[in-house]
């Protein structure tokens, strides 16, 4: 049985796992950016800007991955534009990440005591500043273990962008069980790559977290 | 007549450091004893020891006709005769007061819901909070706390109390209502042991009085040794207790 | 823009929108069941004193919380089908969303014990009960109360998810809608009205926490506290 397994197969799941980190990182990076600007949205003065941003994330948080990627696949489509699926699949995990990064950040940032502000403030800093200067630095402490946490979530579902086409790890493994029709074999390695990546980042998270605890006290 | 509880040899260690370093005394059926000492002499670990919170390295310890150091022993059956109230109130946070009271008593006891009830008025009659009985804990404050911690003990009518420091933790102001109730209970005849601060406690209600220091016992005597120190330890804590 | 968008063309098919979404909703239901079961299970035994236990449940919550959810379902779906077994489809998915909703409960509900207070559980030895008491009177609910709202935004998730099974062919809402859009061309009318569909059951179902809470934690329903 091992026999119809070759490392050409191994070595196409691995071109698959580059890919698969090849989106996780364009997602983080773009969806990253993207939820900065969510984040400042939810922590804004203006309401109509806050409730937009609520909206915003709640219908992104509402809905599947799955439907978000047709959506934006069969979409932007119909509009006349020809999708790549490496495109398709980089718009809904960008907008994905965004939502969950700007969430995350929002509640790093509103866990710095308003004292913070009000005495940025005193010092005649604008609120931008005091964002900025103050704020901002405290927060990305806060932020970065439930940050990686989501790395970790990010990787997992790039699997989703198989359905639509784009040949990252879990596709290589579909296109390889059609012909060999050996899943346990196929997909268990698979399942070991994504392993391989995320394992090491949950474990880092954790002990990220117990450090901030840790020096909290 | 036997003691109720009688400690002979306790050696307790944790990892290497040796806390209780050959611990012997007794308690005799009504006797109320307060055991005193530094933090770090070993007071509340030995408390701990009696009713096999922590198990002991070497000695033994005889309470209420049971062996505690056997690892044959039947805890449940030691605990019900040996009742505890903690520094920090343990009560149970999302059960009532009269929930509290009743867990033990239906689960331990096999005791019918409405018999269980019964006793949780009694006994919170006993401590002055019959108008608190459906109440959640914090909705009471640290002195009512502590108090009904105790009619929980009190409800299992164990044959001796034990008390670790129960109103270190309190504000001043609330000590004075959970010491009566403490009183109260002494002058009923109950079995107490009291690791406390409370010198005042010690010389109005104790039958005898043990100091502890550096694990071992270093001074008993009935409560006069407060004001009459014989050792030159003991001088120097009640010094500093001043 | 050229796209006319005709919704009309979908009210033929409200029959299988309905179905799609009752199959979604009963494929959670029985996950959320089963998988807390699983979880609250696997928490007490990662708390135990055998490190065996220890080892192999943390061996199963790691793996199954650090690999992506359709590679798992389609290692269980096709790989019992390679060996004979051929599962009914909603029994797969059910399955596969079981064991994944197990192991991140798992996690949740041993946070929340662990955040119980040691003295807790020294007052309830001291009182005599026994370790069995102890989890059931004193350490389960206030737990499960306390990561009450990682349970439920987890259960949630875990509903969303489920659209993954439309790739091992179950009729739940996203299956219905890919057969839907590939009748009709209409993919993009299709799509938005599951979309809006996903969004309705996800209120139904914070609504039905929120209920559930207001009876299992009497508690908080006296004190007028939040859930």
């Amino acid at each position: 049985m091992l026999g119809a397994f070759s490392t050409n197969h191994l070595f196409y799941l691995l071109n698959g796992l580059l890919w698969t980190v090849v989106l996780s990182a364009l997602a983080f990076v773009l969806g990253g950016i993207a939820g900065f600007f969510v984040m400042l949205a939810r922590v804004s003065r203006f309401r109509w800007l806050r409730r937009t941003a609520l909206v915003y994330i709640q219908i992104v948080q509402g809905t599947p991955l799955l439907i978000q990627m047709f959506l934006l696949y069969f979409g932007l489509g119909v509009f006349g534009i020809a999708v790549p699926p490496l495109v398709a699949a980089g718009l809904g995990m960008m907008v994905y990440s965004s939502s969950y990064l700007g969430e995350i950040w929002r509640g790093a940032v509103e866990s710095i005591a308003k004292t913070q502000f009000e005495a940025a403030e005193c010092l005649g800093l604008t609120r931008w500043q005091a964002l900025r200067d103050v704020i901002l630095p405290q927060a990305l402490k806060i932020a970065t273990p439930p940050t990686v946490g989501f790395l970790v979530q990010l990787v997992k579902n790039t699997s989703l962008a198989s359905v639509v086409g784009f040949l990252e790890l879990t596709r290589a493994a579909q296109v390889i069980n059609n012909s060999l029709f050996q899943p346990f074999l196929v997909f268990g390695f698979a399942a070991l790559f994504y392993f391989c990546v995320c394992y090491p980042l949950s474990v880092w998270s954790r002990s990220l977290e117990r450090k901030l605890n840790a020096g909290r006290r | 007549m036997p003691a109720a509880v009688r400690l002979t040899n306790v050696v307790k260690r944790f990892g290497a450091l040796e806390v209780l370093k050959g611990v012997s005394f007794e308690i005799n059926t009504g006797e109320v004893v307060a055991l005193i000492g530094q933090s770090g002499s070993g007071k509340s670990t030995a408390l701990r020891c009696i009713n096999r919170l922590e198990a002991i390295q070497d000695g033994s310890i005889e309470a209420c006709g049971h062996r505690v150091e056997d690892p044959k022993l039947d805890l449940r059956a030691l605990r019900r005769d040996i009742g505890m109230v903690f520094q920090s109130y343990n009560l149970f946070p999302h059960m009532t007061v009269a929930q509290n009271i009743m867990l033990a008593l239906r689960r331990v006891k096999n005791m019918p819901k409405d018999q269980a009830y019964e006793i949780a008025e009694q006994v919170l009659a006993n401590v002055g909070l019959s108008e608190k009985i459906d109440n959640y804990p914090e909705q009471l404050s640290g002195g009512q706390q502590q108090r009904v911690a105790i009619a929980r003990s009190l409800a299992m009518r164990p044959k001796v109390m034990l008390f670790d420091e129960v109103t270190s933790a309190l504000d001043p102001k609330l000590t004075g209502e959970v010491l009566r109730v403490m009183e109260d209970l002494a002058r009923g005849g109950m079995t107490m042991i009291v690791v406390t601060h409370e010198m005042g406690f010690a010389k109005r209600a104790a039958n005898r009085v043990i100091y502890m220091h550096t694990g071992k016992v270093w001074e008993t005597g009935g409560s006069d040794i407060l004001s009459n120190p014989q050792t030159p330890e003991l001088k120097e804590f009640m010094a500093e207790e001043l | 823009m050229q796209y006319q968008f005709d919704f009309g063309a979908l009210v033929p098919y409200w029959k299988d929108f309905l179905s799609g979404a009752l199959t979604t909703i009963e494929i959670a239901l029985f996950s959320v069941i089963i998988g807390m079961g699983i979880g609250v299970a696997c928490a007490i035994a990662r708390r135990s004193n055998l490190t065996i236990l220890r080892g192999i449940v943390g061996v199963y919550i790691e793996t199954v919380r650090n690999t992506p959810f359709i590679v798992q379902i389609f290692f269980i779906f096709f790989g019992l089908s390679s060996i004979g077994f051929r599962l009914p489809i909603i029994a797969a998915s059910v399955f596969a969303m079981v064991i994944n909703v197990g192991a991140y409960t798992a996690e949740i509900v041993r946070a929340g014990m662990d955040s119980i207070h040691p003295s807790q559980i020294e007052a309830a030895e001291a009182l005599g009960l026994s370790r069995f008491q102890i989890y059931r009177d004193i350490i389960l609910l206030p737990a499960i109360e306390r990561v009450y709202p990682s349970l439920s935004s987890q259960f949630i998730l875990m509903m969303l998810s489920t659209s993954i099974c439309s790739q091992i062919s179950a009729e739940e809402l996203t299956g219905v809608a890919n057969n839907i859009q590939s009748n009709t061309f209409r993919s993009l009318e299709t799509y938005f009205v599951v979309a809006l569909i996903y969004i309705a059951i996800t209120y139904l179902m914070r609504a039905a926490f929120f209920g559930l809470g207001l009876i299992a934690f009497p508690r908080r329903r006296r004190l007028g506290l939040g859930l």
